[in-house]
């Protein structure tokens, strides 16, 4: 088998018995890229002598007999929302086009503790806003499965870099399913943890009570080692959970024996495509033949998930992309007449609509007269919506959803829709809210050839047990082992 | 709640939030925030009188650090990405005037 395409468990036993080694392996995805990113644009940012750099470094410590870390001398692909140092993070805005962090997020630095090889930025959602990455001030990704569609977002570029064969672990955010819900449009696997278990030090904040980094990976094992070597308590993150990290790449290939499902009536509705409803039942079914039991569980309030979320996110989002004002890095306006019109002009051409309209839907809900009637009503409804999984918890061990009411849409199909791009993320925001760990994985394929994803939620700090559900499902059924065509084009 | 926007009222937020939008986009923003708002409005059908809010995922609790001097970042990397600085300050335009 080439190492194109291999897992990221298959890739590390290869370079352990010496059959490659990570120069080799960082050479063939580099390859991968400069030949189809332009079609797919899923990099915004590679340093091909860099990166090989780093694969040497990491070959002569192998050689050398030196301690590796987890992920030694895997190529892995970064969000461009984490800050990496002496390297381009610009958000995929106009506001951050320049802008080069002097550190590394935490999660970053893990990675390169770990002995990963940092093979590009990835394209995403300005600000990681936005279900689709077309929102990006440096062009859409494209989806691998076919070059017509969206990959998802906002960590589309992530997501689309695994599925394209251009990296084995990338690294993305989910705020309100922007880890999931392109895993699940691209075909790949993609995990949300435990709100708190990664630093979000050094993370530029969307939302910062509900964004996490998460990993993407081509298989479940993949996911659970990148997970591993991301996880733990930093103190620069007050949000971080002090906990011991659980080594889910030791335990994620055990099943787990009298696994009480629990699935949401509120979550087969209007407006899930039948192919997608198909495909849950049947994976359902998988879970059943192995002895696990389905149980009908209520999630009343999830239908107000979206309006919640809506309210919450740009709220927090106002506050946070306040910082933007032209003074100490990002775009400034050339001509304008004075301080406040500095920072408005700046402000008005650095962020592109999207941005605008989330950062006017937050300033108008939290301003004096609407705060209680929007912000405070959201915060409670929200509560009410925690509440609901722990009661549902109380009764199963896990639930399992679809990740979006549909596969992927076209490009632009929601351009003049905001509201319909938000209620593409009705089935993942809900763990946002809630802080639950969650993950998407391939669980079947449209009759037009996109892949369709299965969710798997579990209570807080139980990614363990969402990785060894999801790992179940995946050992039975062979969704996770298909590519994407490189050319784009359903074969 | 009704949610019945005029663009004064966008425009009036779009001063607060520190944003110069354009003609066009007070029209945009006017008509799709009227339309993103009215979905909210849904949750009206709920009574949260006895509800807690609910801010953090998790329950935070107040984080102290030991009051220990620390490195800082030096002052070229920090003026590094600005987009003005004479090598030992940001620079923005003159705020009080007569000096």
């Amino acid at each position: 088998m080439s190492i194109v395409g291999a897992t990221a468990a298959e890739l590390l036993a290869r370079m352990e018995r010496g059959d490659t080694c990570s120069e080799e392996v960082t050479t063939a995805y580099l390859d991968v890229i400069a030949a189809h990113d332009e079609d797919v644009k899923a990099f915004v940012h590679v340093d091909r002598d860099a990166a090989l750099d780093a694969a040497r470094e990491v070959d002569r410590q192998r050689q050398a007999g030196e301690k590796l870390g987890l992920l030694a001398g895997l190529p892995v692909a970064v969000k461009d929302i984490m800050c990496t140092r002496g390297v381009p993070t610009t958000c995929c805005s106009k506001m951050l086009a320049n802008y080069v962090p002097p550190y590394d997020a935490h999660a970053v630095t893990l990675l390169r503790n770990a002995g990963a090889v940092l093979i590009g930025k990835t394209n995403m959602d300005e600000f990681a806003m936005g279900s689709s990455t077309e929102h990006s001030y440096f062009g859409a990704t494209r989806n691998p499965w076919d070059l017509e569609r969206a990959p998802g977002g906002s960590s589309g570029g992530s997501a689309a870099a695994v599925a394209a064969q251009m990296a084995p672990l990338a690294v993305g955010t989910d705020t309100g399913g922007s880890i999931r819900q392109p895993a699940g449009f691209c075909g790949v696997v993609g995990m949300k943890p435990t709100y708190g278990r990664i630093s979000r030090y050094g993370l530029v904040a969307f939302a910062s009570s509900l964004d996490q980094i998460g990993p993407f990976a081509n298989d479940t094992a993949g996911a659970a080692l990148l997970l591993e070597a991301m996880s733990g308590y930093d103190n620069r993150d007050s949000t971080c959970i002090d906990t011991p990290v659980h080594p889910y790449s030791k335990t994620v290939e055990e099943p787990l024996a009298g696994l009480k499902i629990g699935v949401a009536k509120e979550h087969f509705v209007d407006g899930l495509d039948p192919e997608v409803e198909a495909a849950i039942n049947a994976a359902l079914g998988v879970y059943e033949s192995q002895g696990a039991e389905l149980r009908e569980i209520s999630l009343p309030h999830s239908k107000y998930a979206v309006s919640v979320y809506y309210l919450i996110a740009p709220s927090e989002a106002s506050s946070n992309l306040a910082r933007y004002d032209g003074v100490h890095y990002g775009h400034r306006a050339e001509s304008f007449e004075n301080m406040i019109d500095m920072f408005s002009a700046s402000r008005g051409e650095g962020f592109g609509h999207e941005v605008k309209r989330r950062v006017m839907l937050g300033t108008y809900a939290l301003s004096a007269g609407y705060y209680d009637a929007y912000y405070l009503k959201a915060l409670k409804v929200r509560r009410l919506i925690r509440e609901d999984f722990d009661t549902a918890f109380q009764d199963v061990d896990v639930i399992v959803s679809p990740v979006s009411p549909t596969p992927a849409f076209k490009l632009g199909a929601h351009d003049d829709d905001p509201l319909g791009m938000y209620l593409s993320d009705i089935y993942t925001l809900s763990a946002n809210l809630a802080g639950l760990p969650g993950i998407s994985i391939p669980a079947g394929m449209s009759s037009e050839g996109l892949p369709i994803g299965l969710q798997v939620l579990a209570p807080p700090l139980q990614e363990d047990r969402v990785l060894r559900a999801a790992r179940m499902f995946e050992r039975e059924t062979n969704w996770h082992t298909q590519r994407a065509p490189l050319s784009g084009q359903p074969s | 709640m009704t949610t019945e926007l005029t663009r004064d009222e966008i425009q009036r937020v779009a001063v607060l939030a520190r944003l110069k939008l354009s003609d066009a986009e007070l029209d945009s923003l006017t008509s799709e925030l009227a339309q993103i708002l009215g979905h909210m409005d849904q949750l009206n059908e709920l009574d949260t009188e006895d509800v807690e809010p609910m801010v953090h995922a998790i329950e935070l609790k107040n984080v102290f650090r030991a009051d220990e001097v620390h490195e800082s970042l030096p002052r070229d990397e920090a003026l590094a990405n600005a987009p003005k600085s004479d090598g030992r300050y940001f620079q923005v335009p003159q705020i009080l005037e007569g000096s």
